[in-house]
């Protein structure tokens, strides 16, 4: 039921109004237009059993829905005398001031100097803005209306306008392509120079994203070929790249092509340009705007990216960064040194798959001492005066209070500051290198081992004390989280990897801020994966449900090989997860339902590495050799 | 000066005079060591992968820490150069020019193995 003539009469005209019809009733569907409602009518019972329209007719029905659009809520505005619309909305003036200029109104609450009420978030913006500017003084700001444009899907059919769709302007022509079989129609509205000045598109509305920044200039294609098919007739496919530098892009944070593309990244042109966070329907053009930088390589010295690296190595069971660099690298970097971003990846890699190609195990042998970065050569974390820091693992944050008693007299004798961390373990600041080999000593004797706090590796396992105390827990989160961290420690990857189990849904663990988290169910476990604190905060995604332990330690497994594998160089598992096509659904077929067959050999990978585990203090401490090369005099 | 049989040592110019530091085996081809000077300064040494021996002050200028000596050898374009592990800038260690911010730079030893 539509009051108006034609359905969608804002958004398209009378033959765009035709194809939607058209399609819709194709649907089975039956459409009145031009015809209000009168009456509803209920049976005996209180049950609506009919409609009375205004045409006289009667329509049998048992369920009524209603869609009221936007109504301006001013209930607010009038109890305190504003003045409001004939038909609702809070009467503002160009600055957005409403009858008392002590008061402003902006949004769908408020009727615009035009005497329209904009219910979309890009006019919205622009009053916001023009008030701001108003409140500053600024007698410059004017909000007079706001473009119309939009994309919108109904019943499933791409519905967009923008411009003057209505072709309003004095001496417009029109130019339109509509084809009833497929239900597609589309009117481009050009001015007498030869400009467009808008348009409607229903049934296929891929040109939007295109036609819209080019709304006021004249386009580099006749306007013919920009409403024809693909195939038909139409040579060239409009690209982004012709639009002009000024055009609108983004219209929702009126960002324009040259603010895009002065960015390198999607996620670098949202957070400077707000682009693609209003309603999104830009994002595909963003992304055809930015840089395909044809060079995807590590760094001047690899043309490879850390995947490609990875499967070098993996495949040619290569142990050595010159081997790879010499025969990999880049032609004018070969037989050089590498450099900063290239030794500590490419010595990631190879420890991730130490015995799987045979490399040597440990981080400071042989030639890969000089790959680490200062935290993994030391085994420490550097802090700004040159000091560091020293992290024994207290897997799963559960610790006797001898151990406890241990760490308070290594801090003591050596004068560390201590500290609580986050991940429910005790860092020690303060240490000089030279002191590093005696603080290990002292702690390794008493049964800890590195945290791997230095490391883009495993660091901790949170988690909530559990089934055990709990009145709420329903399962033994500290022995999985204990039983997770021992299994993955040490494990090698793009960047540091943090996990938390939690024994019931009140998940105070925190396991959805991490790389991979467990929260107990009744039945099992759930597993959530790509989750992240910090800057960028990330709800992780649900990748399995109700998994026993086994089920549970298998999925984990794979998930962290696959991610070693495909991730690149310091890409924490949350911007993975977003990067990688077909994101978490790719995820769960590969990892899930081992859809490319290679569950086998992440399985295998992981069973290497839990097999050849060995603590890197105590390593050190054991070897001489290992020792200088992390603590010169 | 040197006795044929005696391994190859590390030497500083210091003053118009070479400043032994350590024995060349000492160095890690790729990383660097740090070594007290007899004025009170540190240095920082380096070993490329060729065995040819750099020397730059240990001092890291964005952060006044003595860390440069722990931080990563690398090459570009040939020259050889290394970055600070606190944050990253790099040093070109034949010029002691920061390749990151033309206004800063450290101080180059001379140095030769003997």
């Amino acid at each position: 039921m539509e009051f108006a003539p034609r359905l969608m009469p804002v958004q398209v005209d009378e033959g765009g109004g035709a194809a939607l019809l058209r399609t819709i009733t194709g649907m089975g569907l039956t459409v009145h237009t031009g015809t209000g409602t009168q009456e509803i009518v209920t049976g005996e019972d209180g049950a609506v059993s009919a409609m009375k329209l205004s045409d006289g007719s009667e329509l049998a029905t048992d369920l009524v829905v209603f869609s009221a659009g936007v109504r301006p809520r001013d209930q607010l505005a009038r109890d305190h005398g504003l003045t409001v619309g004939e038909r609702g909305g809070i009467t503002v003036d160009e600055q957005c001031r409403t009858s008392d200029p002590d008061v402003y109104a902006i949004g769908e609450c408020a009727q615009a100097v035009d005497g329209r009420v904009y219910g979309l978030v890009a006019p919205g913006y622009e009053m916001a803005q023009t008030a701001a500017a108003a409140m500053a003084a600024d007698r410059e700001a004017r909000f007079t209306g706001a473009d119309l444009s939009t994309k919108l899907k109904l019943l499933g059919v791409d519905v967009a306008s923008f411009g003057d769709a209505h072709g309003t302007a004095e001496g417009c022509l029109n130019v339109v392509y509509s084809d009833s079989r497929s239900g597609t129609y589309k009117k481009l509205v050009m001015g007498a120079g030869g400009e467009l000045l808008g348009g409607v598109l229903v049934g296929d509305a891929e040109a939007y994203g295109l036609l819209r920044p080019l709304t006021g200039t004249v386009p580099p294609l006749p306007p013919e070929q920009l409403v024809l098919p693909a195939g038909a007739g139409a040579p060239v496919a409009l690209g982004p790249e012709s639009l002009p530098a000024s055009a609108v892009i983004c219209s929702c944070h009126n960002v324009t092509k040259d603010a895009i593309q002065a960015c390198a990244t999607l996620p670098e042109v949202k957070k400077c340009t707000k682009a693609g966070t209003g309603c999104g329907s830009c994002v595909k053009v963003i992304g055809q705007l930015l840089p395909h930088s044809g060079d995807k390589g590590l760094c001047d010295c690899f043309g490879q990216t850390r995947q490609e690296l990875y499967e070098i190595v993996r495949v040619l069971r290569i142990t050595s960064f010159r081997a790879l660099l010499d025969g990999h690298g880049r032609e004018a970097a070969r037989g050089g040194e590498g450099c900063e971003v290239c030794k500590p990846a490419v010595g990631s890699i190879i420890a991730s798959l130490a015995p799987t190609i045979g490399a040597e195990g440990h981080v400071l042998d042989g030639e890969q001492a000089a790959l680490q970065d200062t935290n993994d050569h030391f085994l420490a974390n550097l802090q700004k005066n040159g000091s560091y820091s020293v992290v024994p693992r207290i897997p799963g944050g559960e610790i006797t209070p001898e151990k406890l008693i241990v760490i308070g007299e290594v801090a003591r004798d050596f004068g560390l500051y201590t500290k609580i961390t986050g991940g429910q373990r005790i860092d020690l600041f303060g240490a000089r290198v030279e002191q590093l080999p005696m603080i290990w000593t002292r702690l390794v004797d008493a049964g800890f081992e590195s945290g791997h706090a230095y490391g883009k590796a495993l660091r901790t396992v949170k988690s909530c004390v559990g089934q055990t105390w709990c009145r709420y827990g329903v399962q033994d989160s500290v022995r999985m989280a204990i039983d997770l961290e021992l299994r993955y420690r040490g494990l090698r990857a793009p960047h540091k990897l943090k996990s938390a189990v939690s024994g019931c849904a009140r998940e105070c663990a925190e396991a959805q801020s991490k790389d991979f988290g467990v929260i107990a169910t009744a039945s099992g476990w759930n597993l959530y994966v790509g989750g992240n604190g910090g800057a960028t905060p990330r709800h992780a995604d649900l990748l399995a449900q109700d998994l026993d332990d086994a089920e549970l330690v298998r999925l984990i497994d794979r998930f962290l090989m696959f991610y070693i594998r495909t991730a690149d160089r310091l890409e924490r598992t949350a911007a993975w997860l977003e990067r990688i096509d077909g994101g978490l659904d790719h995820v769960r077929d590969v990892v899930v339902h081992d859809s490319l067959g290679i569950c086998a050999e992440l399985e295998a990978l992981m069973a290497d590495h839990v097999t050849h585990y060995r603590d890197e203090w105590a390593a050190t401490l054991d070897d001489p050799e290992r020792s200088r090369a992390s603590c010169p005099s | 000066m040197t006795t044929a049989t005696r391994a190859a040592r590390v030497q500083l110019r210091l003053n118009d005079d070479w400043f032994e530091i350590c024995e060349r085996a000492r160095l890690t081809p790729g990383r660097g060591i740090a070594a007290l000077l007899p004025d009170g300064r540190q240095a920082a040494l380096f070993l490329d992968r060729e065995g040819r021996a750099y020397a730059i002050d240990n001092r890291d200028p964005f952060t006044g820490a003595a860390v440069l000596s722990r931080g990563l050898l690398g090459s570009r374009g040939g020259r050889p150069f290394v970055a600070s592990p606190l944050l990253k800038q790099r040093f070109d260690l034949e010029t002691g020019r920061c390749l990151d911010d033309d206004e800063v730079a450290v101080t180059v030893h001379p140095v030769r193995i003997a």
